[in-house]
């Protein structure tokens, strides 16, 4: 679907809620094609940064750029082109069908001469199919079970047919095998179609597992980035978390797997 | 990538369901609206035959004929269903972009500062006439702007502005009660007339600026209504879609004030109309999305039907359409609230 490159970057970003700052001087460059994942304890700023890189939250100083435009001046129609979205709590307006809201993310490509086509109907159908979602088409979204209705909010993002691609926590309160469908399902668009994900994560070692580019937060600024096993230590998570643990390979991927120590366990003498 | 034919027919026929819902229950709507449009025209003092109705209005029926459907019943009868359509249309669009039910123009204080508006022309200025309808709009405008002052911005979160809305109303209510008690008795009561909403007498002036505003805010709503049906989604997402949610937010809330405040300016606060026909719309067509269209024709028919009965249910007795709309807006809710604790939690 995407061969076009984006540069998606903030310089020197500093965000806050009401004057009181969250992330500070921050600078990031999310690399292009590759699946990002940002991590860190809670109130970190991550979720802040990933609403600043979606533009639902304007920095008190410095900028998100993408391909060189700061992302408040591209009219938001026209950067929702590129740009998508899942936010951490969408909402489903009550009885709506799966085809209904899935088209919802044809939003950009409509306009005032330009209603409902056939290639919103293909681009729909080509989500659903994607996300293993068509039986599900008439279906009221009420109706179906959080795997599901994740997956329906993933096809939506895809119907619009971006290049990149921003989820908040996409697998909170799903249980481990949705949650594993879900990444999966989003490795999969991004070395088949090569869209550009940035994810925030809470389970570090599916984070670890499932991202190229890793990106450490703690108190509003980066630890430490790069990739999963260069990344991920005992002193970064010691660091960023306040936590004592043990990194040892995952015996299933190889990436780095954090096992938390906690007051009533020693780590073994080796 | 190519995508079978039969799965374009799958995505076609998911949308297409609700859709035909929504026609049907909007056919159905219309049906009852011609139903009281006819009830309207014919019946009254002198009851005019169907089929001379007709006649007249093609412009040949007897001098006498023409005087009581086109001069008397026909105005009547069209404020009325102006000002359902459009007290069902500013609920539905308050409502929804609140996610609440609760935030309904007559209950968040639109109405009460149109009513405050209108004692305070009839009671401390002494006016009249149209004077006290635009007197009423401001008063609505100026609660509406006090709300958006108060929550900060317009995309203040729903409980916020529904209890400034609430807190508005109250102010509204003891500023009405304070004049009234203080007023002559037959001020009052002319006050007391208006405040329970009326279309008794309709003035043609009165009758064109409604219909000439009420017909540009609803194209204006026309224009937004695939917006507002993105807003359901949350700002965020809606936002992430393409969709710049805060101005589109204050437009939206600025044509739903101004529908409220002009029928309200027009008719009085008509109880219970803006507050159920979204609701009731919702109802009739499985809860989904604002129900525009569907709450605009409820509106319009509860208020052209509540006339009809407060003119000929108690012959002899005529009385507001307000306190129709009241009585049965009440049990309307309640079964509204038990019918839905039975299937799901919202109304």
């Amino acid at each position: 679907m995407t061969d076009a490159s984006h540069d998606l970057r903030a310089a020197d970003l500093s965000l806050g809620y009401d004057g009181r700052p969250v992330v500070e001087g921050l600078e990031l460059a999310v690399p292009d094609g590759r699946v990002t994942v940002i991590v860190g304890p809670n109130a970190c700023g991550k979720s802040t940064l990933l609403k600043s890189f979606a533009r639902l939250l304007r920095p008190d100083a410095g900028v998100v750029t993408l391909d060189g435009a700061d992302v408040h001046r591209v009219p938001t129609r026209r950067l929702a082109t590129v740009l998508g979205l899942l936010p951490q709590q969408p909402i489903a307006p009550e009885g709506i069908t799966v085809a209904d809201l899935v088209g919802r993310g044809r939003f950009a490509r409509q306009g005032m001469f330009r209603q409902w086509s056939s290639d919103d109907e293909v681009a729909v159908a080509s989500a659903l199919r994607s996300t293993d979602t068509l039986h599900l088409a008439s279906r009221s979204v009420d109706e179906l079970s959080g795997g599901q209705r994740q997956r329906v909010w993933i096809a939506m993002a895809l119907a619009q047919e971006t290049d990149i691609l921003l989820l908040d926590e996409p697998t909170t309160f799903l249980d481990v095998t949705h949650q594993i469908e879900v990444l999966d399902l989003l490795h999969e668009l991004n070395r088949e179609r090569g869209v550009t994900i940035v994810m925030v994560l809470h389970d570090l070692n599916l984070a670890a597992r499932y991202a190229d580019h890793l990106v450490v937060m703690a108190g509003g600024r980066i630890v430490v980035e790069g990739a999963p096993d260069v990344v991920i230590t005992r002193e970064v998570i010691g660091e960023a978390f306040g936590l004592e643990s043990l990194v040892v390979p995952d015996p299933v991927s190889g990436s780095p797997m954090v096992v938390p120590v906690g007051r009533f366990h020693h780590v073994p003498p080796t | 990538m190519s995508v079978a034919t039969t799965d374009r027919e799958i995505v076609a026929t998911g949308r297409r369901l609700a859709r035909r819902r929504q026609a049907t229950v909007s056919l159905a709507l219309t049906a009852m609206l011609g139903a009281v449009a006819i009830l309207a025209l014919v019946l009254g003092d002198r009851v005019i035959a169907p089929g001379d109705v007709i006649t007249t209005l093609l412009g040949r029926g007897s001098g006498g004929d023409s005087f009581i459907v086109l001069g008397l019943r026909m105005p009547r009868l069209l404020l009325g269903l102006m000002v359902g359509a459009m007290f069902g249309l500013a609920g539905a669009v308050f409502q929804s972009l609140f996610a609440n039910p609760l935030a309904s123009p007559d209950l968040i204080g639109i109405s009460q500062g149109a009513s405050a508006g209108a004692v305070v022309a009839i009671l401390v200025v002494g006016w009249s006439g149209p004077a006290v309808s635009l007197s009423a709009f401001v008063g609505a405008v100026v609660v509406a702007g006090l709300i958006l002052l108060f929550s900060g911005r317009a995309d203040a979160a729903g409980s916020r502005f529904i209890i400034i809305g609430i807190a508005l109303a109250f102010s509204g209510q003891a500023l009405i009660g304070y004049l009234l008690t203080r007023a002559d008795v037959r001020d009052a009561q002319s006050a007391l007339v208006w405040l329970v909403g009326s279309i008794g007498t309709v003035r043609i002036g009165e009758l064109l600026t409604t219909a000439v505003g009420g017909g540009i805010l609803v194209v204006a709503l026309a224009a937004l209504s695939t917006r507002l049906r993105m807003l359901q989604l949350g700002d965020e997402a809606a936002t992430g879609l393409g969709v710049r949610s805060g101005p589109t937010r204050l437009l939206l809330l600025l044509v739903a004030v101004g529908l409220a405040a002009l029928a309200t300016a027009a008719a009085g606060p008509v109880a219970f109309v803006a507050f159920v026909a979204a609701p009731i719309a919702r109802r009739l067509f499985g809860g989904r999305g604002p129900a525009l269209l569907a709450s605009a024709l409820v509106g319009a028919v509860v208020v052209g039907g509540g006339d009809l009965v407060a003119q000929h249910a108690v012959s002899g007795l005529q009385v507001p359409v307000g306190i129709v709309t009241g009585i049965v807006g009440a049990p309307v809710l309640l079964a509204l609230v038990a019918g839905s604790n039975r299937s799901r939690g919202t109304l």
